[in-house]
């Protein structure tokens, strides 16, 4: 029972008009056009109702009177009417619909400015999909509201409105008595889109539960093999499968009772035309042609009546997803640039840690009072057991996380008295696990920076021998890549992403080397791109290459979130410490591979 | 067509209620059809100054007719409908136990997403094409002849004009669906680029923001965004036509009635109340010849998402129990056996296992080292025929698995695998998954064993608690030893552990293998892990190395042999070390 109600809150959001106001500020914009639209509904409403009128006259006043010249001019003032109405109705459609995605189209665009500049924190706490859904779902479910919700509210009013105009300037008492079936029809009306609504949740949510049953067991069929359980596991499918439909033979009974009651509201309504409006033909009272005319509007009233009461329908699922919607607009985990920033003009590369301490979440702390100074043009090599936090040092340099305690300073400057953008300006990254985006090879290495020309992309990919395998491509640097990257090997996309990183020649690079690949051939490239790489920049190696930890200044061993040993290889492997064992564990089969 | 003939079963079965279906269309359409001509008689009645008694018996009679056409209609909905309901249920079942026999292979090669969308997109197109195709093109066509025949004898060239635009509204419904339908196809593909794109960013937010390039995925968002806002407006172009064609068509239709027929009432060819009638027909004809073109439609996609399902329905099982199958095997002992097994998972893809020769007596411990992607996973897959070997054979009691029933052989095999999969049932539920009957007692106890129980004590409802999306989530180790609890409740004589403890702590760890050494008595298990740790106390271990045996024997013989089993070990007492140190 607990999953019906978890469903019926989904589904059963009710109106709520503070999320109105914010929904109807997206309209703001089109302000001008909405009114317009609303008012040419208004005035095309009045067509559908006119067309019996005018048989009434055509009836009366040409057929009976034996004119055809008049009846003719009935006929065609018919068809212009049709005509027209038609063309207007057409335009009327397409503009407000137009509209509708227009605004659709805004909102879609606010949510991902916004969730662009939300801070790595957000996305560690929340599922990629459920951000996705935000950005695409959720919006398209506001759909129908701005599309047809609220400029068509006010057709269907106007079309009744219209009707009732002209049946009274016609006759009122036998409007009055046509009219006697309206209130049951629209209570009928609002009965049925109630109950069609229960069923519906109902038939949602076997339906959800078929579905997840299904997909559940889909992806655990190797359990269901494995146990033998194919028979028990089709007992509970048919009856999960059974329920789905029982619910939907239930749905079907409203249908069914519905739409020949309507059926019947209508011969009533026209029985009462030709009884009560016959009886006042007989007196001369009422016309014929007025009766073909009331027997024509009595078919009217459905579709408008019907529509309206699907609005709340409408309303309905757009607050939900609206509710969603605006829960991610008002999430404020931002990094947040200074108010009054220190503007960079080209930086040394002085990196100082003072003091720093951090945590992702509480008292957790990852990283304990680090402490070090890397001198411009210096490589340092950060090495350690896993967990140790090699990984954070890297994030909050570049101010994906701001730090708890103490200072990072480059060259001698807070990097929080820093713009973000202009620090990440001067440091770039290349990340153990490559990422690729869909595109070509030239923008995977440019990040589609205008700023940065083919020639240079081209210069830096032979710079650290990426050239080699890019030109062998059939389409070269125009080669399409898939969604990260899917065709390339692991060697090439890590060459790509040094590519990237050059491309953009950064005075300080953070590398987060990958365990060295198996294949030999790869590896000396890769070894000799970093090379290549580290030349002239301040770095900052997250190491896992004898040669790179070989070739730095400086060494770093964090174990457990401190800094336990600073030195060169040699003076550190003499210490027999944590950066004996490590290279022990790590990095001495890499020297028996050279020797050999 | 050809592939919707594969329903006639399901149609045969519910050959009575759709043959009653057809007889209350019948019915309930003489009903309707009285209407107009009703309202005919009445009409002309009026001219001919009459009593309101004789109003009042059409008035009754009006809605009389529609009463008894009334409940026609109900009962109409009530069988037709009804019935694609259950085929819908039969098909759907169908589908699913033929999907539950499929081997491994299949769900590796096709996702999950892609086997659900038949489940439920393709089932659901056959299922409009059996309840509302069905009905309104039988509907539809008795209901046109009956009409015409009337109309015809009431005027026959007035109904040729009136009717001429029908065909084109008919025609223009088929179409205008069609290109909808075209058209919102291309809208779920920009869709489903949209997500991609998003998905894509996402993920890749770090290097997106170290690069500093938000302002360019914001531009290349809005590119993407604004393509969707065109190929929505294509769509709606379309769409935005049909409300005025409607109108448009309709309503010729009725001026053609009132200016023709007009001039033939002048002329004293027709009478006003045949006018009437005709205007009632026409409004009944309009519904189901738009429907006409819309069934179309359906019956298309219906046809396409019907050899979607064909082609699921001829996958073989390959496999399943065979004529070679030895049905007198009713239990096993456990001793196994690979013979020059080779093994590769399609004929382009190169060998995971090359020419294994392995024994494992009843009652030992095997346990299997190796480097990730090894095979060794492939390996144990083949003893309960998750897949079949490509060359070789794999022998249990002597008799090829090949031979064995596929219920003997799988009941009396359990693996825990390496990724633990739960359902969303209770505790009790999923522990007890491959019992009979749902045993609290064993369920205890294998708790116990597989070290669970202190941790299901901590759950407020305990063993009836829920698992998974609705209940609570589980941590990896807990996901671990719940699996290895639902293994050990099936009382299997072989046990086989693909890497079970990766994610419970050592100390747990090597309690857990206390409690199963007293399990394991009599039982054969086989054991794969990455520490050296779990696996130093097997009767026999082997080495998994270029996808064949490396090395074999005891813990103690491989690291005297000094080879890929000593460096592993050597490294992972190192590991230990670095690990206490504080």
């Amino acid at each position: 029972m607990t999953e019906k109600t978890q469903e019926e809150e989904i589904l059963g959001k009710a109106y709520d008009s503070r999320l109105m106001k914010r929904l109807l500020v997206y309209i703001k914009p089109y302000k001008k056009y909405v009114i317009l639209a609303i008012l040419l509904n208004i005035f095309v409403a009045a067509f559908g109702p006119l067309r019996p009128f005018l048989t009434k006259i055509a009836i009366d006043d040409y057929i009976l009177n034996s004119n055809y010249n008049g009846l003719k001019i009935i006929a065609l003032l018919l068809f212009a009417s049709l005509i027209l109405q038609a063309i207007i109705q057409y335009f009327l459609t397409y503009y407000t619909q137009y509209l509708g995605q227009r605004t659709l189209y805004d909102i879609r665009t606010q949510i991902f400015e916004h969730i662009q500049k939300l801070a790595l924190k957000y996305f560690d706490r929340t599922p990629i999909g459920r951000i996705v859904t935000r950005a695409t779902n959720d919006v398209e479910s506001l759909n129908e509201l701005f599309s047809s919700g609220i400029v068509m509210v006010f057709s269907d009013i106007f079309i009744i409105i219209w009707i009732l105009v002209f049946m009274f300037s016609m006759d009122i008492p036998l409007s009055l008595v046509t009219l006697s079936v309206l209130p049951v029809l629209i209570y009928g009306t609002f009965l049925f889109r109630k109950k069609v609504r229960e069923t519906y949740r109902d038939v949602r949510f076997h339906l959800a539960r078929l579905n997840s049953y299904m997909q559940e067991h889909v992806t655990g069929m190797s359990v269901v093999q494995i146990f033998r359980k194919e028979k028990d596991e089709f007992k509970k499918f048919s009856n999960i499968n059974a329920d789905h439909r029982d619910a939907n033979i239930r749905s079907i009974f409203y249908y069914a009772i519905f739409f020949p009651t309507v059926e019947l509201l209508s011969s009533i309504a026209i029985a009462l035309i030709i009884w009560y409006g016959g009886g006042e033909v007989i007196q001369g009272a009422v016309k014929l042609g007025d009766l073909f005319a009331f027997i024509q509007f009595t078919e009217m009233f459905f579709r408008p009546i019907r529509d309206l009461s699907e609005k709340y329908n409408i309303l309905q699922t757009s607050m939900a997803s609206s509710e969603r919607i605006f829960k991610l607009l008002d999430n404020q985990t931002f990094i947040k640039d200074p108010e009054e920033p220190v503007k960079l003009n080209g930086v040394k590369g002085d990196i100082q840690f003072k003091d720093v301490w951090f945590a992702y979440d509480d008292d957790n702390y990852v990283l304990k009072n680090i402490n070090f100074s890397i001198k411009p043009g210096e490589v340092v090599a950060i090495v350690g057991h896993t967990g140790a936090g090699k990984s954070t040092l890297i994030n909050i340099l570049t101010r994906f996380y701001d730090i708890r305690k103490g200072s990072i300073l480059l060259d001698g400057i807070d990097i929080r008295q820093i713009n973000k953008k202009d620090l990440r300006k001067y440091i770039s990254i290349v990340l153990q696990d490559v990422f690729l985006f869909s595109g070509t090879i030239e923008s995977n290495i440019n990040m589609d920076n205008d700023e940065i020309s083919i020639e240079q992309v081209i210069s830096a990919a032979k710079t650290v021998g990426a050239d080699k395998f890019i030109s062998n491509l059939p389409n070269k640097y125009q080669e399409e890549v898939k969604e990260r990257g899917a065709t390339l090997s692991v060697g090439q996309k890590q060459l790509i992403s040094f590519t990237r990183a050059l491309a953009y020649d950064p005075k300080i690079l953070i590398l987060d080397e990958a365990t060295s690949s198996i294949d030999t051939e790869a590896e000396n490239l890769i070894k000799s791109a970093i090379e290549k790489l580290l030349i002239g920049r301040t770095a900052i190696v997250i190491a896992h290459r004898l040669s790179t930890i070989q070739n730095a200044d400086k060494i770093i061993v964090l174990h457990k979130g401190e800094i336990r040993e600073i030195g060169n290889h040699q003076e550190l492997l003499a210490k027999r410490g944590i950066y004996y064992k490590l290279y022990q564990l790590q990095y001495k089969d890499q020297e028996i591979i050279k020797t050999i | 067509m050809k592939n919707l003939l594969t329903l006639k079963k399901y149609f045969l079965k519910y050959k009575t209620k759709l043959f009653l279906g057809i007889v209350f269309i019948l019915i309930s359409n003489s009903m309707t059809v009285i209407l107009p001509i009703l309202l005919k008689d009445a009409i002309d009645e009026l001219q001919r100054n009459t009593t309101s008694a004789i109003l009042l018996k059409y008035a009754g009679l009006i809605v009389g007719t529609s009463i008894v056409g009334g409940i026609f209609r109900y009962s109409i909905r009530q069988t037709i409908i009804v019935v694609s309901r259950e085929i819908e249920y039969d098909l759907r079942g169908d589908f699913w136990s033929h999907i539950q026999k499929l081997p491994l292979r299949y769900f590796q090669n096709n996702s999950t997403g892609n086997i659900m969308s038949h489940a439920t997109n393709d089932i659901n197109a056959i299922r409009s094409f059996i309840g509302p195709a069905v009905m309104y093109s039988i509907d539809t066509s008795i209901r046109l002849l009956i009409v015409v025949a009337i109309m015809m004898s009431m005027n026959f060239s007035l109904t040729i004009y009136a009717l001429l635009p029908l065909p084109f509204l008919s025609y223009g419904v088929y179409r205008v669906g069609k290109l909808i339908h075209e058209k919102y196809v291309k809208i779920q593909e920009n869709f489903s680029q949209l997500t991609t794109r998003a998905q894509e960013n996402f993920s890749g937010i770090r290097v997106i923001k170290s690069f500093v390039r938000e302002e360019n995925e914001i531009k290349r968002w809005r590119e993407l965004s604004k393509e969707f806002l065109r190929k929505n407006m294509n769509l709606i172009r379309i769409q935005a036509m049909i409300t005025p064609i409607l109108t448009v068509i309709t309503g010729i239709s009725i001026i053609v009635v009132i200016w023709i027929g007009g001039g033939k009432v002048i002329n004293g060819e027709m009478s006003l109340g045949e006018i009437a009638a005709f205007v009632a027909y026409l409004s009944i004809l309009i519904w189901p010849v738009i429907a006409f073109g819309w069934v179309m439609n359906i019956i298309q996609q219906a046809e396409a998402s019907m050899k979607r399902l064909n082609k699921i329905f001829s996958e073989p099982y390959e496999i399943d129990d065979s004529e070679k199958t030895d049905l007198s095997i009713k239990e096993l002992k456990g001793e196994i056996e690979f013979n020059n097994v080779s093994f590769r998972y399609s004929d382009n893809l190169p060998k995971v296992l090359n020419n294994i020769n392995l024994k494992i007596p009843i009652g030992s411990t095997l346990a299997v080292i190796g480097h990730t992607g090894s095979g060794k996973t492939s390996l144990i897959n083949l003893i309960p025929r998750l897949y079949d070997v490509t060359d070789g054979e794999v022998k249990i009691d002597g008799k090829n698995v090949k031979e064995i029933p596929l219920d003997i052989l799988r009941t009396n095999i359990a693996v825990v695998q390496q990724e633990s999969f739960l359902f969303s049932d209770t505790v009790n539920g999923n522990l007890s998954y491959g019992l009979r009957t749902i045993d609290i007692d064993k369920v205890k106890e294998v708790s116990r064993i597989a070290n669970f129980d202190k941790d299901v004590e901590t759950f407020t409802k305990g063993y009836e608690t829920m698992v998974g999306e609705r209940g609570i989530t589980f941590s990896g180790g807990q996901k671990q030893r719940a699996s290895l609890a639902r293994a050990l409740a099936a009382d299997p004589k072989i046990l086989i552990l693909d890497d079970s403890f990766s994610a419970v702590d050592t100390q747990t760890e090597e309690r857990i293998l206390k409690n199963l050494k007293e399990f394991m008595k009599n039982r054969t298990s086989i054991i794969i892990s990455h520490r050296i740790s779990t696996v130093k106390d097997a009767d026999n271990i082997i080495v998994i190395h270029n996808e064949t045996i490396a090395e074999q024997g005891t813990h103690n013989e491989l690291v005297a042999l000094n080879g890929i089993y000593a460096d592993l070990h050597y490294k992972q007492l190192l590991e230990k070390e670095l690990e206490e140190l504080n």
